[in-house]
């Protein structure tokens, strides 16, 4: 996994107290990871931070997956 | 009528995360008051308080056992202590597994004075610094006084009366006299209620600091400060933590062969119509508040054996003290009357909960709860037991619970056992 993935992970297990094994690429925040929709804007605020990306709520409507944010700020930080 | 009585019990204090911790250390004389440890208080006139204590500490709490991880991330302490409370009140209880259809008749009744002030004034200043895009998404229910019932009735599934007190220092007892009324007027056969607070923050004791209204003369003795009655009393010493009961209707609590520890048996309310912070110099509101406790409860001065009182080690004790006198009367020679408040400190909006266990426990097991740090009683205390110093073995068959809070608002509770 690439530094950005595990630093997505940490977080994700981090603000959701999920176990790590849990949060896979494929894992949806909301029907596999107990999140709910502030979750998810607190997760895009987390990750905003730590990478130093700005993630606009058209976009972050978009990542539903570990995948999906992963992507996401891969393509979007240099 | 439909009675009203006592099924279960939780606390969360500066003296222990749970009922029989707490109450063993409380008749043990113990203090758990001390220097302010949850942040810096350079600046500070106010150097001590009763802190709830970390995981680690001989009784310390571990919010891990009963509130979700998430959960934690997202609420004020007030609301992890309370959820707590109510979590242990519900075991002790034996409901864990309630029905749908006892569920519905199910609620939940738990305020705070302030409620989530830790939280407003770090997202205040994360506002200022960062910006409004950075506040977090779960502020405002993390922080919000309702919130402990929301999430207790979440957790358990209680689909019952959901409700939630704000009256200050009152707001304990009046969660508790809402919530048996409740029952009485059949919107429900469970209530858990009670009251929690969580404000040693930077904000919370410089605020009342500014007040006037806690000690600042003894931060180089802790355990010393909170001393109701006493002569040298200065100010009240703030606590922290949460206490919750379960309510339930009589005949439901005997169907099911529950454990009763008492009888909610008189519920009085009363304005001082006076001043914010002051209360009236002549006890009025307080004096309203017990009589009518005592009429509602069909009991007369003489059944009381136990008070706890008011108490908070400021100068308005002894216009309590004063107005107990009057209500009690000649009665008052035959009875106990201890602050608690000497031990865990002031508890706000917890403490009228916390003190309404304490005296609940007083009952069961015949012995009344210490005023510690009282070596020079004040003037007027002459010829009333104020248990000084030590706990007391004594039948305690009845008991009378007072809360005053700022704004002028007074709660008296009468408890009695139940044969």
């Amino acid at each position: 996994m690439s530094d950005i993935a595990d630093r997505v992970k940490k977080i994700v297990v981090e603000n959701l107290g999920v176990e790590e094994e849990k949060v896979t690429p494929d894992a949806s925040f909301i029907d596999d990871l107990g999140a709910d929709s502030l979750d998810i804007v607190e997760l895009v605020m987390a990750f905003e931070e730590e990478f130093g990306v700005e993630i606009p709520d058209d976009a972050a409507e978009k990542i539903n997956t570990v995948g999906d944010a992963i992507k996401y700020i891969e393509e979007h930080t240099d | 009528m439909r009675r009203v009585v006592v099924t279960g019990l939780g606390l969360v204090t500066p003296l222990g995360a749970d009922v029989e911790t707490t109450w063993a250390n409380l008749i043990a004389g113990k203090s758990g008051i001390g220097a302010i440890t949850r942040f810096d208080t350079t600046g500070q006139k106010c150097l001590i308080a009763g802190e709830v204590k970390p995981a680690d500490h001989e009784y310390g709490f571990d919010p891990n056992k009963r509130v979700d991880h998430k959960v934690q991330r997202q609420v004020d302490p007030f609301i992890i202590y309370g959820i707590d409370a109510a979590g242990q009140a519900i075991e002790d209880a034996g409901l864990e597994d309630m029905s749908e259809e006892l569920r519905l008749r199910a609620g939940c009744s738990i305020g705070s004075g302030i409620g989530g002030l830790p939280g407003i004034e770090l997202e205040s200043v994360n506002l200022h610094e960062r910006g409004p895009g950075r506040v977090s998404p779960h502020f405002v229910h993390g922080r919000l006084i309702n919130l402990i019932s929301g999430q207790v009735s979440i957790k358990y599934g209680l689909m019952g009366p959901n409700h939630a007190v704000v009256t200050a220092c009152s707001t304990g007892a009046h969660s508790i006299g809402d919530a048996a009324r409740m029952i009485r007027d059949d919107d429900a056969d469970i209530m858990l209620a009670g009251g929690a607070e969580g404000t040693i923050n930077p904000l919370g004791v410089a605020g009342f600091a500014q007040a006037r209204a806690l000690n600042c003369s003894m931060n180089d003795r802790p355990t010393e400060a909170s001393r109701p009655y006493d002569k040298d009393r200065d100010g009240f010493v703030m606590g922290e933590g949460a206490g919750v009961v379960v309510l339930e209707e009589y005949e439901h609590a005997k169907a099911r062969g529950a454990k009763i520890y008492a009888e909610v048996v008189g519920y009085g309310l009363s304005g001082d119509a006076y001043h914010v912070t002051a209360p009236h110099p002549e006890g009025k509101g307080a004096e309203n508040s017990m009589r009518m406790a005592l009429r509602k409860a069909g009991m007369g001065p003489g059944d009381i054996d136990y008070v706890n009182a008011h108490g908070t080690s400021t100068m308005a004790d002894t216009i309590e003290l004063a107005a107990v006198k009057r209500v009690l009367g000649d009665d008052l020679a035959g009875a106990s009357m201890s602050s608690t408040k000497s031990a865990i400190g002031h508890l706000l909006g917890g403490a009228g909960a916390v003190e309404s266990i304490f005296c609940i426990l007083a009952m069961r097991d015949g012995v009344v709860p210490p005023t510690l740090n009282l070596h020079n009683p004040d003037e007027g205390t002459e010829g009333v037991d104020l248990v000084p110093l030590v706990a007391r073995k004594r039948e305690v068959r009845a008991v009378l619970n007072n809360s005053f809070g700022f704004g002028g608002t007074n709660a008296s509770l009468v408890m009695k056992k139940v044969d």
